[in-house]
């Protein structure tokens, strides 16, 4: 059996890890999630993640962080470099799911564009509605959207539930819609590179041809 | 039956019937709970009472305003509710504001502020601009997804004693430093205070782009704005 990889994650890519591991059987890949609903305060992820990493970090050789930058400005990467750990490149999962070049390209064409992830679509209301106050005082909807113009929903999986919803979302925000199927992007390369640097998984040579 | 009627009855009394005090009391209260009705009706009778336009500013909306900022940096209030309590003094405002330029009362200074190009969110920045208005500041809102060239201009036309920036997103925030550089490249980078703000900015990073503060929120930019502004005004009196 490999040694085993722990991924600490945001708990809203849980579901997306299992299904790698599971697609790709990375039964050595441990998973353990801290909160999505820490994005509302993102300056207490850098300090959760310390707490995270070190409370594991006798039990593992091997540490990854499955969050981007996540609006803490750095504040990720300065506890990674202390820490001696690695995370998923970019800003957000926005653009590690639809990659660099293609979110930029997204960004520019619209800045008023916002983003809905499966995870984002299937708990729309606790982390969209809810957080902003929407569901208290649905007037200030143009107070936080009356700058945007579309919502893009970057899907991870194909499902026709998903894509109502996210539609209906943008219905709910009075936004456009559009549909783009990225898939996993760069959390799955970078997942498999990390197998594939530990030296096992032969099968993760797949990924990274 | 109109909804202010509605919310007076639920209140059950006049804000008529409070004396000055109470009234003044209460309506930092509404102004908490995002009453903009009764923040209009209460500035109202306050003015009827022949209080000056710049008095009920300060006393009823800026310091209930300034209750509103301690609790939502305490975080017993959160964005939302601060979003119902600008919009509530926004109503105010709106009464008080021909009154105000009527008075001839000089501004303590002047602003322009604006979100940095890429990004379109404003809902800081227009909370600062509420604030420093308040403040007793002329404030240029030029709105969001501006460039050098737009922040330029806006410089050129208003010359503003405080150049305020704000952004959201990790991505757009080195924007700042495009402009102040630019500023310096131009030779006018001393003719202007430049504050910063944002939710992913801090001290380190407005000291980064060569801002002279970086501000935490609304409440901070309408106590650092004046005194800076007084700051620099010594400042060039002792030197001239």
């Amino acid at each position: 059996m490999p040694e085993p990889i722990l991924v600490i994650a945001c708990g809203a890519l849980a579901r997306e890890i299992d299904a790698l591991r599971q697609r790709w059987g990375w039964r050595h890949l441990h998973l353990k999630c801290i909160d999505a609903k820490l994005h509302n305060r993102p300056a207490a992820i850098p300090g959760r993640l310390r707490e995270m990493i070190r409370r594991h970090r006798d039990a593992y050789g091997k540490i990854f962080v499955a969050y981007a930058d996540c609006g803490t400005a750095g504040g990720i990467d300065r506890v990674l470099a202390e820490e001696g750990a690695e995370r998923l490149e970019g800003a957000h999962c926005y653009e590690f799911f639809a990659g660099r070049e293609r979110f930029a390209a997204l960004a520019e064409a619209e800045p008023g564009t916002f983003y809905l992830t499966d995870f984002l679509t299937r708990h729309f209301d606790r982390f969209v509605i809810e957080p902003l106050g929407l569901d208290r005082h649905p007037e200030l909807r143009d107070a936080w959207f009356g700058n945007y113009r579309k919502l893009v929903y970057l899907s991870q999986t194909v499902d026709p539930a998903l894509i109502e919803s996210a539609a209906a979302a943008a219905a709910r925000l009075g936004l456009e819609f559009e549909h783009e199927h990225c898939g996993y992007g760069g959390l799955e390369t970078s997942l498999a590179g990390l197998i594939g640097r530990s030296g096992h998984g032969q099968e993760d040579s797949r990924l990274l041809a | 039956m109109t909804t202010t009627e509605t919310i007076q009855e639920e209140q059950d009394f006049e804000l008529s019937e409070l004396d000055d005090n109470e009234l003044v009391e209460q309506m930092h209260e509404d102004l908490y709970d995002g009453l903009k009705e009764e923040i209009v009706e209460g500035a109202s009778i306050l003015l009827e009472r022949k209080w000056s336009a710049d008095k009920v500013l300060n006393e009823a909306l800026v310091e209930g305003m300034r209750i509103v900022g301690i609790d939502f940096r305490d975080g017993i209030l959160f964005v939302p509710e601060v979003l119902l309590a600008a919009n509530a003094m926004k109503g105010g405002m709106e009464i008080l504001r021909p009154l105000l330029s009527e008075t001839g009362i000089k501004p303590i200074g002047k602003m322009v502020i604006g979100t940095v190009k890429g990004d379109i969110h404003d809902i800081g920045k227009n909370l600062v601009g509420m604030m420093l208005e308040g403040a007793g500041f002329e404030v240029f809102d030029i709105g969001i997804n501006n460039s050098v060239e737009d922040y330029f201009e806006a410089l050129e036309k208003h010359q503003p004693d405080i150049l305020g920036m704000s952004a959201l997103l990790t991505t757009t925030m080195p924007y700042m430093k495009v402009v102040i550089d630019e500023m310096v490249k131009q030779g006018i980078r001393d003719d202007y205070i430049v504050l910063v703000g944002g939710a992913p900015l801090n001290e380190e990073f407005g000291r980064a782009v060569g801002a002279d503060a970086y501000c935490r929120d609304a409440a901070q930019a309408a106590d650092v704005a004046p005194q800076m502004v007084r700051e620099r005004r010594r400042g060039v009196a002792v030197n001239a």
